[in-house]
């Protein structure tokens, strides 16, 4: 994955609370392999009718292009499935502005690159108002930790490591593995010490 | 006094601490990492980077996602047939023990777990899965990760980890008869929110938790996640010790004895601080149904569908299309909404207990809807048909399938179809999730139970009468 300072592009409301890892990607998707791009299956079953033509005033259809989210309260909720990051990702969607995430799909997103900015609830609210449906110009500055929507300055509050690893894309294994050392002194001295934590053989 | 002042939680977690980095940040030990057929972008990552599992031995493959429960692999549709075949490839290639369809061990990844005895007190566990939850039930830290980490469990069998906060959720006081631990959990899920518990470890502690069978403490668990928990943890007692007593994957003999010594020093310091603490009575829970699309929108199946326009302004426009989407009147008492079908089983409620008490209320008596049953694993279908309990459900008119996550999440072919409302023993009632349009009712064995003799959402009390 491939790190970024700084994003410009166009935000647009989702304002829905608990928006679930089951609506970011249904389940029927989850066989695909990554490879064919899991954009179009984005909130499938909130972007189209059960007839599966598109709903063309659901916020996503109406600006497609659009790259910055911004949602309710608990935001990726629910499944560990990061087939839910994936879509976000592969629809073009950088950043989520929520008052809260769901922890893993948090963890998740740091590990592809989109930016899930924690914003207090009520500022939350007053760009949904501010957004309406309309798609609106925003930009997200990771190494400022700001973010810029419709004029309005938001201070981003993301942990040094986590915008570390977006600036630079880092990858954890490689990271880990400089640690092999210790981590293989570890393990010797862990089933030393508690021999029970090792399976018995079937 | 070196040692006070600790939880469980950070007795667990400091015996794994293989590198402290900064801001809470730790590399953490794993003992045990489960992959099923979801696992499939994580061997795709590892096998692009040319990297071999680390430990074997700590792995464990499973069939559950996908796992056919109403006929032979060989019938199932491609694309099914393709993730069974990949996740028992890839664990083949990395020399990972894998409980597949041939395997008289097969079940739910969280059912098997602890069943087998992989699952032990003090153990770190992860899995591609959010319901890893489960597994804390004895004890342990377990959690839920995704594919780009349970690619780096495979490659190094450690993750990073940000040390979350402690909650403490204490449930005194005696349940009602038709309560038990699904109600707990749906109670206080619905009383503090679907991300009450975000970046918090739950301890689970207090009579009414002491009380619980070892079934019951999983379930409680396992719905951690549905609060926003990282994860679950009940202290391990002698509940816990007599359940791994003779668990295949267990120690045995003084290794167990020796192993209990440390467990029992595991629980809480009588002057262990948690950053939350949430008391509530067992006393008042009533059996809890859901009646929108969040765990949290759940209900006493005595209660009324509620009014968005009486709730406060910021969840009324998700509460109308919540009960848009599952075609229910506001005001309208809970209890009568006719269903179309029910659904027995899940990592949640697929364990033997739960089949037995849903079996109790069904005994005798024929289900109005048609439903399903599926054991959580083959040991617990085996020992369900010993017992004599699938000839019950079956009399019924529900039908007796093979175990696998199945209804749950539709994966394996086994949904509810479009604008049903199915009564279901399973975790979440996402819009959706188990099957485009699918309408679900979550609530316990024994209410799924009573919704099927009588076609509705039913308070399941007064059929236990004269039962057990
Ligand atoms: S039974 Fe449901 S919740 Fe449990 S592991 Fe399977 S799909 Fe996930």
């Amino acid at each position: 994955m491939s790190g970024w300072t700084r994003h410009d592009g166009l935000a647009v409301a989702l304002p829905l609370d608990n928006v679930d890892t089951d609506q970011l990607i249904p389940a029927q998707f989850m066989s695909v392999p990554r490879s064919q791009g899991y954009g179009p299956y984005l909130l499938h079953g909130l972007r189209h009718r059960s007839d599966g033509t598109p709903i063309a005033e659901f916020p996503l259809n109406r600006h497609p292009q659009a790259s910055v989210l911004v949602a309710g309260r608990n935001f990726g909720c629910g499944s560990s499935r990061e087939g839910a990051v994936y879509a976000l990702v592969d629809q073009g969607i950088r950043t989520v502005v929520a008052p809260s995430f769901g922890d893993i799909f948090f963890a998740n997103a740091i590990n592809n690159g989109l930016l899930p900015a924690r914003v207090d609830a009520e500022v939350v609210e007053e760009l949904m108002a501010e957004l309406g449906s309309e798609a609106v110009m925003a930009s997200v500055d990771l190494m400022a930790g700001t973010i810029l929507i419709a004029g309005r300055e938001i201070e981003l509050e993301l942990e040094a490591e986590k915008g570390a690893k977006l600036i630079n894309g880092w990858d954890d294994i490689d990271l880990t593995r400089s640690h092999a050392q210790t981590i293989a002194s570890f393990r010797s001295s862990h089933f030393q010490r508690a021999p029970w934590v090792r399976p018995a053989n079937a | 006094m070196m040692s006070a002042r600790a939880t469980l939680f950070d007795k667990v977690w400091d015996r794994h601490v293989v590198v402290a980095g900064t801001n809470g940040l730790a590399l953490i030990w794993v003992d045990r990492h489960f992959v099923h057929e979801g696992s499939h972008h994580a061997f795709a990552k590892l096998a692009a980077r040319g990297l071999k599992v680390a430990e074997p031995e700590l792995t464990f493959g499973v069939v559950d996602h996908y796992a056919p429960t109403q006929g032979p692999l060989s019938t199932a549709s491609e694309d099914i047939q393709r993730m069974v075949r990949t996740v028992k490839e890839n664990t083949r290639a990395h020399g990972v023990e894998c409980f597949d369809l041939d395997d008289p061990r097969q079940g739910i990844v969280h059912v098997i777990g602890p069943e087998q005895g992989l699952t032990l007190p003090g153990l770190t566990i992860n899995c591609g899965d959010s319901h890893t939850s489960t597994h804390g039930a004895f004890g342990a830290i377990a959690f839920g990760i995704g594919a780009t980490d349970v690619a780096h469990v495979l490659a190094t069998q450690t993750i990073w980890q940000s040390k979350p906060k402690r909650m403490r959720i204490t449930i005194d006081g005696k349940l009602g008869p038709g309560v038990g631990a699904k109600d707990m959990a749906l109670s206080w899920i619905a009383e503090l929110g679907a991300d009450a518990a975000q970046g918090h470890a739950v301890e689970y502690a207090g009579s009414a938790v002491r009380d619980l069978t070892m079934e019951g403490r999983m379930t409680l668990c396992n719905l951690s996640i549905e609060g926003g928990a990282r994860c679950g943890m009940v202290a391990p007692d002698e509940t816990t010790f007599a359940y791994l007593r003779d668990r295949p994957r267990a120690p045995k003999g003084e290794a167990l004895s020796h192993a209990i010594e440390e467990w029992l020093r595991l629980a809480s310091d009588d002057d262990a601080v948690f950053d939350r603490d949430v008391v509530l009575d067992g006393a008042e829970i009533a059996p809890t149904v859901t009646w929108g699309t969040s765990p949290e929108e759940a209900l006493p199946v005595t209660a009324s569908v509620p009014d968005p326009e009486r709730l406060p302004e910021h969840k009324r426009f998700r509460a109308r299309e919540a009960l848009d989407y599952m075609g229910l009147v506001p005001g309208r008492p809970i209890s009568g909404t006719p269903v179309d079908q029910v659904f027995i089983g899940s990592c949640t409620n697929g364990r033997i207990e739960d089949l037995r008490s849903a079996a109790a209320v069904l005994s005798g008596r024929k289900a109005k809807v048609p439903g399903i049953v599926s054991p959580g694993s083959r040991s617990v279908k085996l020992q369900a048909e010993q017992e004599g309990l699938d000839r019950i459900f079956t009399a019924a008119g529900l039908q007796w399938v093979t175990s696998g996550c199945s209804m749950c999440v539709g994966m394996n072919g086994d949904t509810v179809g479009a604008g049903q409302r199915c009564a279901s023993t399973t975790n979440r009632n996402f819009k959706g999730r188990q099957g485009p349009g699918a309408r679900t009712h979550l609530m316990s064995p024994v209410m799924v139970a009573a919704a099927a003799v009588t076609g509705e959402i039913t308070d399941v009390r007064p059929f236990l009468e004269g039962r057990s």
